[in-house]
């Protein structure tokens, strides 16, 4: 090689093969520079005019966004009805997560523990499937069964259960018109949308767990659900804590479910819409927008503490 | 709790139980069956309402649907939108990949973090953190702005499929061939690429999915631009020709299935690796 070099002239890119190759610290620029540069600028650079923005105010007469910092949208987030959103977006969060974990936990352990070849293959396609194929035609999809006139209500009809429906219907805070028209229908869609974010990470937790820590557990006289509280959902935990941090968070920021199906009443995403669309106050929306990422803050720091990032 | 109730008798055997197996295919019936309606629908011969069972079964929306030249430039301009914003992502995920797969260093969790954080926050902090930024500095809303706001999260899903990938490429390779006299980008050319490849084949259709059915983001970022999901979610939220929706619903099912499992195919040995 280096006989070679004193012969021939170096062609450039060779030259420039052998800096980059001695030095990794070029190397390392070159290729970490351009997405360093776009994530820093444009991500970083808009999240930091979205915190900008939130200080400053909208002058009630002109409409126009007056750049002087202060604290008003801030305490404006303490008004009864702001936080009367916040209460019922993260709520409506937790129970979606809740709710997501009890359905993932059975077939994600179906699919760690039990199945095999093509039928794995099968159960893992049939839930990457909906996760990655249109939220819109999935949502539209509820809007049909929900319908008053939809298939729920046919089977419900046909199967002699309306009247289950109907109390169901009735009730005080989950109930409504008609089933899309309902706070159980804005969490049904909900659970729907994000539960193979929950199946996926419960599934590579369960994965982990060699069988033989089951079999010891059992030959040491655990009873089944012994076993599955002591050794299966402490393990599986770092993996319902991955899932959870995609449920709690989609749920946080949508503002497209609750406004199709579910009654008028406000979730953070649709106020941050609003207020930046309508109402054309885009401090405000900024303000109100620092409420999911403080939210999502501290759950991320518990979710750290659960190992959750060990599996994502 | 329900789950201990299903594994009953169940861990530690070799067979899983019946209320088990109940479960795991009740949750896939529970994913799939709005998908399927979504097919029946769009034959419906019902135009008014959703009403079900639909009383007739027709092909004539499909026609029709053909027809609509709005429905036609709405998919164009999510096209184009996607390819843009996929090739940007190939780029820039691809880099990272690169530069992150098999170093360690100060900070490289702070930028692994930063990739994952457009997915990791809600999709509204994203979209009004750009809306804020295209504000201030005073950038009307283009087809660019839109290409931009999806490149940024479209990034970590090539970044994902690469550096699973570039970890199992041996690094003795490598070595191989800067002994055998090729130099770094004969090297990248001939002997990193060819295996990383797919990886990144499945990464852009992913990407691509990902931003041809994106709305949130593009809510806040497109002016006067229609893209497919938000001529979808104009159909949603005022209908104006059901039928129609039914059969565009059916088109896009049919346009990200084909990307999704093309990708699925080719990464799934990426996927058995992880797993072990």
């Amino acid at each position: 090689m280096v006989a070679e070099s004193v012969h021939k002239p170096r062609s450039l890119t060779n030259t420039l093969s052998d800096v980059l190759y001695r030095r990794k610290g070029v190397m390392m620029a070159m290729l970490l520079g351009p997405p360093l540069l776009w994530f820093g600028v444009i991500y970083l650079g808009s999240l930091l005019s979205l915190l900008t923005n939130s200080f400053y105010r909208l002058d009630d007469f002109t409409g126009q966004v007056v750049k002087e910092v202060g604290l008003g949208n801030f305490v404006a987030l303490f008004e009864p009805a702001n936080l009367d959103v916040a209460w019922r977006t993260v709520s409506m969060a937790l129970a979606v997560t809740v709710a997501s974990a009890m359905l993932a936990l059975p077939i994600a352990y179906y699919m760690a523990r039990y199945a095999r070849g093509p039928r794995k293959a099968l159960l893992y396609v049939a839930v990457m499937l909906p996760l990655w194929s249109s939220y819109l035609v999935r949502l539209y999809a509820w809007k049909l069964l929900l319908a008053k006139e939809g298939a729920i209500s046919w089977a419900m009809q046909k199967l002699h259960l309306q009247w289950l429906l109907d109390a169901l219907l009735a009730s005080p805070w989950v109930g409504g018109n008609s089933l899309s028209f309902s706070p159980m229908g804005t969490f049904i869609v909900f659970v729907y949308m994000w539960l193979p974010f929950m199946i996926l990470p419960i599934q590579a937790a369960i994965e982990r767990i060699p069988g033989s820590y089951i079999e010891a557990s059992a030959d040491l006289g655990a009873s089944p659900s012994r076993t599955f509280k002591s050794v299966v959902l402490p393990l599986a935990m770092p993996g319902i804590a991955a899932g959870s941090i995609f449920t709690f968070s989609l749920t946080l920021g949508d503002y497209i479910i609750p406004q199709v199906i579910g009654n008028s009443t406000l979730y953070i995403g649709q106020v941050v819409y609003r207020q930046q669309g309508v109402a054309g106050n885009l401090p405000f929306a900024a303000a109100f927008s620092l409420v999911p990422i403080v939210v999502i803050a501290v759950y991320l720091w518990f979710a750290k503490r659960k190992g959750a990032f060990d599996v994502i | 709790m329900l789950f201990e109730a299903l594994t009953k008798g169940n861990i530690g055997r070799l067979g899983a139980s019946l209320p088990l197996k109940l479960a795991t295919w009740g949750v896939v019936l529970f994913l799939h069956i709005p998908l399927a309606l979504i097919v029946l629908y769009a034959f419906s011969s019902e135009d008014k309402s959703y009403i079900f069972p639909p009383p007739g079964l027709t092909t004539q929306w499909f026609a029709v649907a053909l027809e609509r030249e709005d429905v036609w430039d709405a998919m164009k301009m999510s096209a184009r939108v996607a390819v843009y914003a996929t090739g940007i992502a190939l780029v820039l995920g691809t880099l990272a990949a690169g530069a992150l797969a098999r170093t360690q260093f100060f900070g490289r969790e702070a930028v692994n973090l930063l990739l994952i954080l457009p997915i990791a926050l809600p999709g509204v902090v994203t979209g009004i953190a750009l809306r804020s930024a295209y504000h201030t500095l005073e950038i009307p809303f283009s087809f660019w702005t839109i290409v931009i706001g999806h490149a940024t999260f479209c990034v970590v899903v090539v970044y994902n499929n690469a550096v699973a990938r570039l970890r199992r490429i041996s690094p003795s390779l490598l070595e191989a061939s800067m002994d055998l006299g090729a130099n770094t980008f004969q090297t990248f050319r001939y002997v990193v690429l060819p295996q990383l490849g797919s990886a990144l084949l499945a990464g852009g259709l992913l990407a691509f999915a990902l931003s041809f059915d994106e709305v949130i983001v593009t809510t806040f970022t497109a002016g006067q631009q229609t893209t497919l999901p938000i001529w979808m979610l104009q159909e949603l939220i005022r209908p104006r020709q059901r039928p129609v929706t039914n059969v565009v619903a059916v088109f896009i099912i049919a346009l990200t299935f084909i990307p999704i499992l093309t990708a699925y195919w080719l990464t799934r040995s990426d996927e058995n690796s992880q797993n072990r």
